[in-house]
């Protein structure tokens, strides 16, 4: 008879992957305080409202058709992914060329220029619109110096435009692209640079040929972010925008609070989120074509 | 007349000087390692060569032209970095044919001379493949192709071997010996390991502290170091605090060494004795006795470190396939008084 048999190791069981467990918390709060009301909102576009009933639990695309079939919703949706593509575009312009320069500072100034870049954030965005509305304004500091050094004689219009929304979202969302497009500079090589020179290239080329497109899947995630962030503003527009310039967040707030058309609101929200979704989906897509060859 | 040549280089960052008065010089075609331990200065060197660091003083001749006016991408150098620096975001054939495509060299003529450069570093099926799809082996003959493509008059490369697997690393190294005369082109090879340098170089130039230590082929460096840096990095070496009298004797631990004459000032020596040069005999005929310390099998050697008189030595005996004298036992130990190196002390030079 062998008594070895005690000696071996008992079978151990494969441990219970705790991952997803400690996932739980973050989870359950993510499907309560994001999912639930998003799909309330979509329940609700999908009711019936009437003036003097108020809203009826009915289910209908009849939302849905009206916005989609009025050319006033076009005009909002249309202004809307105007605003968003530009200062998209604007924050790309800027912001490639300075995290280029922020990457290459010596650290004293570059840890100064990430804060002045970061400043925006730091400050209410209520605060920040109101200050770019005494810029703006007719009689803002703007209109009024240039009226006094005699370059204008009337007032320009800024204030309640599109392009002064713009304005004001581009100096909220360039440190999104910024930090962006840092990221991607700082995972490339710097020496890159010195090979491409070694063989010849000039500092343009260097940039244009080297240091941009190992930049690019920065600008492109940066571009996601700013997107979607700016199709979905809400206080820049509502305070330079007024009741002149709209944009689908503006209607919508409308929707729910003065007219208290809450299903028509609720349908158009959907359809900006959907819209949103969709661009960013497709943008991914193409960029993965673009530069996901390399990347993978 | 050399072909590269580095007149009293100096390079000073601030307070630190990192390479000070540097000269050697490089003949056409040879394979050059500039050799040192980290920090040395031997990048720092290299990149002032390649003009990206300027220079503080001295200067630097390529084929009978002063270099120092010359702005780095008009120097025509082929470089590979340390960490290859490829281009990611362009296949291998782009990466190769940059260079070509910087010097405005029409399409059907880069072609081909991407595909011999390709070819030259066995890499012509991987032609469309991207750099991150790719091992640290062939990302590192990319890096060899690129910079031997646009023909080169001098060949650069920084540690280019530091970031392979010790199996791989040997492998390149012949590769890159082929790949070397093939091409025949003047190569100037910075590394910090001496076996690397030892393999692969027609000279090594060691350095340290940013001065040049010693210039000479491989197997005099090794068996002739001037100085006592060189003999303790390059291999392993006993090395014994001596004194030269003003009678021409050496004494080590008041004993009487005889050695080879070493032309040297009376004073405080170092004398140097590699230990695959030392005999291990019966404790009474050695020329000292010791006792066996530590005993390490290194598969094709022993290595013994035996306490003597003198002071703690080493000794590598080939494993002829029997056992060799065990720890704590009393051996003795001889040599030919020829393979003792005299040095001057550390620190006395
Ligand atoms: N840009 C720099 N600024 C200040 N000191 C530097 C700089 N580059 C290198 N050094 C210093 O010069 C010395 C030599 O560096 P390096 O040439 O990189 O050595 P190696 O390549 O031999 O390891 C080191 O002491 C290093 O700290
Ligand atoms: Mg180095």
């Amino acid at each position: 008879m062998s008594i070895a048999s005690t000696d071996t190791p008992r079978e151990v069981a494969p441990p219970v992957p705790r991952e997803p467990l400690l996932c739980a918390p973050a989870l359950a709060l993510f499907l309560v305080m994001l999912l639930t009301p998003l799909i309330m909102t979509l329940v609700l576009s999908f009711n019936s409202f009437d003036f003097y009933e108020g809203i009826g639990s009915t289910f209908s695309l009849a939302n849905y058709t009206e916005v989609l079939g009025d050319r006033y919703f076009y005009e909002i949706f249309g202004r809307t992914f105007a605003i968003a593509l530009a200062t998209t575009a604007i924050c790309a312009i800027i912001g490639a060329p300075a995290s280029y320069f922020l990457n290459r500072m010596d650290p004293f100034w570059r840890s100064i220029m990430v804060l002045i870049v970061l400043g925006p954030l730091l400050i209410s965005v209520v605060v920040r619109t109101l200050g770019w509305a005494i810029l703006l304004g007719n009689r803002g500091v703007i209109n009024t110096a240039l009226m006094n050094i005699g370059l204008i004689e009337r007032p320009l219009k800024m204030m309640y435009t599109s392009g002064g929304i713009v304005l004001a979202l581009v100096h909220v969302m360039i440190p999104f692209m910024v930090l962006a497009v840092w990221a991607a500079l700082q995972r490339q090589d710097p020496a890159t640079e010195a090979a491409a020179e070694s063989l010849g290239a000039g500092p343009f080329t260097v940039f244009r040929r080297i240091v941009l497109p190992q930049a690019m899947p920065g600008v492109l995630s940066g571009s996601l972010i700013v997107f979607a962030l700016s199709a979905s503003a809400f206080a820049t527009p509502a305070i330079l925008g007024g009741r002149r310039v709209k944009v689908v967040a503006t209607s919508v707030h409308d929707e729910f609070m003065n007219t208290l058309n809450w299903p028509l609101g609720a349908a158009m929200a959907m359809i900006l989120v959907a819209a949103i979704l969709i661009t960013m989906i497709a943008w991914s897509r193409l960029v993965e074509d673009r530069v996901g060859r390399a990347y993978a | 007349m050399a072909f590269l040549e580095l007149d009293r280089l100096t390079k000073r960052f601030g307070m630190i000087t990192a390479v000070d008065t540097l000269s050697f010089s490089v003949d056409r075609g040879s394979f050059v390692s500039l050799l040192g331990p980290s920090g040395c200065g031997k990048t720092t060197t290299l990149q002032m060569i390649a003009g990206f660091e300027d220079v503080t003083s001295g200067r630097i001749m390529l084929n009978g032209r002063n270099l120092s006016a010359v702005p780095a991408r008009e120097r025509g150098l082929g470089i590979v970095f340390q960490t290859y620096a490829l281009f990611l975001h362009m296949t291998v054939a782009e990466n190769v044919a940059f260079g070509l495509e910087m010097r405005k060299i029409d399409k059907p003529e880069r072609a081909r001379r991407v595909k011999a450069a390709l070819e030259l570093v066995h890499l012509s099926h991987l032609a469309d493949r991207y750099p991150r799809a790719m091992s640290g082996g062939q990302r590192q003959r990319v890096a060899l192709a690129r910079a031997l493509v646009i023909e080169p008059e001098l060949l650069l490369l920084d540690e280019p071997l530091s970031n392979l697997d010790a199996k791989l690393r040997e492998e390149m190294q012949l590769e890159l010996r082929r790949i070397q005369r093939e091409a025949g082109v003047t190569t100037l090879l910075v590394t910090h390991d001496q076996s690397e340098a030892m393999a692969l170089s027609d000279r090594v130039v060691v350095m340290e502290k940013g001065r040049l230590q010693q210039e000479a082929d491989p197997f005099e460096v090794y068996d002739r170091p001037k100085t006592s840096f060189v003999s303790g990095f390059l291999g392993k070496s006993n090395s014994l605090r001596a004194e030269m009298g003003r009678d021409g004797r050496l004494r080590c631990a008041e004993r009487v060494l005889t050695g080879p004459a070493a032309g040297l000032m009376p004073g405080a020596v170092e004398i140097a004795l590699r230990p695959e040069r030392i005999e291990v005999v019966d404790a009474a005929s050695g020329i000292v006795s010791g006792c066996v310390t530590e005993k390490v099998f290194l598969g094709n050697q022993w290595l013994l470190r035996v306490a003597t008189p003198l002071g703690d030595m080493i000794v590598l005996r080939r494993n002829a396939g029997r056992n060799e004298a065990g720890i704590g036992d009393t051996v003795g130990l001889t040599w030919n008084p020829e393979h003792l190196r005299i040095l001057p002390a550390e620190g006395a030079a």
